[in-house]
């Protein structure tokens, strides 16, 4: 039955753009657990959401690839829409206060410019690799990099898929950490995405690579490609640069 | 000397396990103290898994009323699933708390929730990953004290041979006088050790000491009598009861997870206890009487709790929610002052009158509407006289057909199965009465698509009721009896088609029956299900039957009792039950003449509008009803100013 919900609906007027960090513990947090705790937050930071029309109605909030559980990130994005004017500053400071340590808000900046989930065109991931030796790793990305394919499986909702995890990559660099061997990688967004374990997987099918340990695998940038080709710049630049026209 | 985290092993096994999110803690409002800043340390446990522990009112109000001491830090603990507890196993990391990752082998007291009986598997399954000894009298000093609480605390024989103790009632002043004493042993240097303490704890009467008591039996299997087997141990033990609520306002910053929960709101207990007098209810015999919280402090609660957890929705919670002798004006109340605000309002309750629906009416005004149960719990009017569940068909037609014209389109009639002196023909005479509601709900409203779903659950009788002395029904009976309803419903094609029905096998409740009435012998067979593999017994996928029957099998061999004598067995009134000597207030004899009105068909009113009964709490308890109206004005709280708004006008950039 259709029923008046008695309920006006007011249009955002505002939207603003969240860069968030998913940290320590707290990357075990799934992309819904994350939601639920940033609804609650802005609830919270008194934030003047813009709600959805309808009988159940929705904070307007849209979430733009989000790492997966038990990936750590420090370049997450999230826009919302509001229907009062606010300083971002005071919404990132405010969210950021109400939010569990480990899931911190680094940026908020007004959209003023569109396309934005476009503008993601690349992830850099940082995989720590615990007792992996350098040399090891050196050599899998080596043999890795100098195929023009490889062929790795997922298991998604339609059952195991098997796709090319090498193509997207545009670049692999490693390095030598505390008590790891660390793996900088540079993946271009696509369909299918490709995420760090699929380059894991990869490297285990051309090199026999086998972590021992789980590695602990970090988001340290997403955004648009710079002209160098691998570089990832900073999502929020046009809309910084817009507001300063 | 200070704990280590265990987090680091932790942190290795998460990749491999289901939602690991439910074992890193990080809830909003959780507290972490440094450990060697106080005197007394307690582990909270909910025996389930952390979806269903978290949102578990009792163990948020004990965790906020011990962490508010300086001497005493709390953590919780939930039961880990079975894909982590193996790799636990193998790693050898120990059951810990979800706050701080410290192990609970290394807290002072080790207290665990039982809403139900089924969690008893996990409790072991805990103590063992803890690495401490799973017997209570093989425990030593640097042991916790293992402590039940919860309504199945009532009776925690099966369990006695692994709890230290157990707190009947209200836990709010209980928890506090625990850690008076613990406080003031450690303080002295903990002389005497272990055993001195427990002494003191039983002492006190605060805690039911289960070792300090020898039971004895007769050659037949009954109980002779249970003993204090130390000088200076009471006879009887006690419940606790909270007198003003108004002075307890918990939680006053619930524990918000970033996990998905059972209960996606926030709650706020309105009153505590309830006296209509339903006969299979335990609930409403144990925590008797009434105390309501003014609707002042309710209010207050629901604005501090909304700002504390961001929560969309608040639930008003009690035994009866309707029946709050101001519930008109709470209702009202918060509706007027959160329109328009996008929370939601919910009231729990399943009373069959209309009353309920102008709450349900007044509560939905925000555009959200919760669904709508009603509870005649049983299906022929008799059978409903037995149980003291004063509801006639009349009414129940009346109100659910006003709740179709009120517009809701699918209702939830909740019955049981199993009631004493139930015959085929009481469980049948619902097909009956779920036809009369959609036949009466189709005039009412002109429309063809209305739905009601029955749900029916088993009945298991409990301690401290009058149906403790009763027969179960036997799980094959039940089934039968269940079949042949779904068939009488689906039988007239012109209604059933809008009935759903919801049910479930009758063999869980042969298990919980043999828990809940159980004595310390029923001990045994939890020990072995749990060594066969049991875990998770409140899950059906993880339950199983054969598991708790081939257990009992092998703990009762050298006894004369068995899983029958526990469950579908009559018992006189001048057998000891294994209750007995724990008291919840409520006179044996009452219960007895209860027990015989039932089986007379006669029923009993309300205390709160007739004159006392003499069911016995107020008087053994020094206790009193308090209920209300106040005439007290509910003020409406104003909403905080935003402090994220721009200064003036539009805002450029960042």
């Amino acid at each position: 039955m259709a029923r008046d919900p008695g309920r006006e609906f007011i249009p955002p007027v505002q939207k603003l753009r969240i860069q968030h960090a998913k940290r320590g513990p707290l990357r075990f947090t799934s992309h819904r657990d994350f939601q639920r705790a940033f609804e609650r937050a802005v609830r919270r930071a008194g934030v003047p959401m813009a709600y959805s029309a309808g009988f159940s109605p929705h904070p307007k909030i849209s979430y733009a690839n989000s790492a997966p559980t038990g990936v750590a990130s420090e370049a997450e994005y999230v826009e919302i829409g509001v229907v009062q004017f606010c300083d971002p500053e005071k919404v990132r400071a405010a969210v950021d206060a109400v939010l569990p340590p480990g899931l911190d808000i680094l940026a908020v900046v007004q959209a003023n410019t569109g396309d934005f989930v476009a503008r993601l065109e690349a992830s850099h991931w940082q995989i720590e690799l615990p007792g992996v030796e350098v040399s090891d790793l050196a050599t899998a990305v080596e043999q890795f990099l100098a195929a023009t394919e490889v062929l790795v499986e997922r298991k998604g909702k339609q059952g195991m898929r098997t796709f090319d995890a090498r193509e997207a990559v545009i670049r692999a660099v490693v390095e030598k950490g505390a008590d790891c061997a660390i793996l900088q990688v540079v993946v271009r967004h696509g369909v299918p995405s490709v995420r760090p374990d699929d380059v894991l997987a990869a490297l285990t099918k051309v090199a026999d690579l086998v972590p021992g340990i789980p590695p602990r695998i970090t988001r340290l940038a997403q955004g648009p490609l710079l002209e160098d080709g691998w570089s990832v710049g900073d999502p929020f630049a046009p809309d910084r640069d817009a507001a300063q026209a | 000397m200070t704990v280590q985290s265990v987090f680091p092993e932790l942190e290795r096994l998460l990749p491999f396990v289901q939602k690991p999110v439910q074992y890193v803690g990080g809830e909003l409002n959780a507290v972490i103290k440094p450990w060697d800043d106080v005197t007394v340390r307690w582990a909270l446990m909910y025996p389930d898994a952390y979806e269903v522990g978290i949102p578990n009112q009792g163990v948020q109000i004990l965790y906020e009323v011990l962490n508010e001491r300086a001497d005493t830090l709390c953590e919780r603990s939930y039961a880990v699933w079975p894909d982590l507890e193996a790799l636990m196993r193998e790693h050898n990391v120990p059951q810990f708390t979800v706050e701080a990752h410290r192990p609970v082998g290394a807290f002072d007291l080790f207290g665990l929730s039982f809403s139900t009986e089924l969690g008893y598997t996990n409790m072991l399954n805990a103590i063992s990953l803890a690495g401490f000894p799973l017997h209570a009298v093989d425990r030593g000093d640097n042991d916790p004290i293992v402590i039940a609480g919860g309504h199945a605390a009532f009776n925690p024989e099966a369990i006695a041979d692994f709890i230290d103790g157990a707190v009947l009632g209200d836990g709010e002043q209980a928890v506090l006088a625990i850690t008076d004493i613990v406080a003031a042993f450690r303080n002295e240097g903990s002389p005497g050790g272990r055993e001195e303490l427990l002494m003191r704890l039983a002492k006190s009467g605060v805690l039911y000491i289960p070792q300090f008591y020898d039971v004895e039996y007769l050659e037949d299997g009954r109980i002779r009598r249970v003993v204090p087997n130390r000088e200076g141990i009471p006879w009887r033990v006690a419940k606790h009861t909270v007198m003003d609520l108004d002075q307890w306002p918990y939680p006053k910053a619930p524990l918000v997870p970033l996990a998905e929960s059972v209960h996606e709101r926030m709650s706020v207990e309105i009153f505590r206890g309830c006296t209509r007098g339903c006969r299979f209810c335990q609930a409403g015999m144990i925590t008797r009487p009434v105390r309501e919280r003014s609707k002042t402090t309710i209010a207050k609660m629901v604005a501090n709790g909304l700002e504390k957890t961001g929560y969309e929705e608040i639930g008003l919670l009690s035994l009866s929610s309707a029946d709050h002798s101001e519930i008109a004006d709470i209702a009202k109340g918060l509706a007027d002052t959160y329109e328009g605000t996008n929370t939601a309002l919910s009231l729990p309750s399943t009373r069959v009158d209309a009353f309920n629906i102008d709450l349900a009416n007044e509560l939905s005004r925000n555009g959200r509407r919760s669904g709508l149960t009603f509870a005649p719990e049983g299906g022929s009017e008799r059978i409903r006289r037995v149980i003291n569940k004063m509801v006639t068909e009349e009414d129940l037609v009346r109100t659910v057909t006003a709740a179709y014209s009120a517009g809701w389109t699918q209702v939830k009639l909740y019955f049981m199965c199993g009631l004493p002196t139930e015959e085929d023909e009481d469980v049948l005479q619902i097909a009956r009465l779920a036809h009369e509601v959609i036949k009466a709900g189709r005039e009412a409203t002109g429309r063809k698509d209305i739905r009601c779903t029955v749900s029916i659950g088993g009945f298991v009788p409990k301690p401290h009721t009058p149906f403790q002395w009763a027969a179960q029904l036997d799980h094959e009976t039940t089934d039968s009896r269940l079949k042949k309803l779904r068939d009488a419903i689906r039988e007239d094609r012109a209604y059933g088609k809008n009935i759903g029905v919801r049910y479930h096998d009758g063999k869980p409740g042969i298990v919980e029956g043999l828990l809940s009435r159980g004595d310390r012998r029923v001990g045994r067979v939890i020990e072995q299900v749990w060594r066969d593999g049991g875990r998770f017994d409140g899950w059906s996928e993880h339950f199983s039957y054969d598991r708790w029957m081939s257990a009992a099998e092998v703990a009762f061999a050298d006894l004369p009792v068995d899983v029958n004598w526990y469950t579908i067995r009559e018992r006189e009134l001048s057998e000891v039950l294994p209750w007995d000597h724990l008291d919840s207030g409520l006179d044996k004899e009452w219960l007895w003449e209860d027990w015989q009105d039932a089986l007379a068909e006669v029923e009993v009113d309300d205390c709160r509008w007739t004159p006392c009964f003499d069911c016995g709490v107020c008087d053994h308890m020094g206790t009193e009803i308090q209920v209300g109206p106040t005439n007290t004005v509910m003020l409406p709280i104003p909403m905080l100013p935003s402090k994220v708004l721009a200064e003036s006008g539009t805002v450029s950039g960042t």
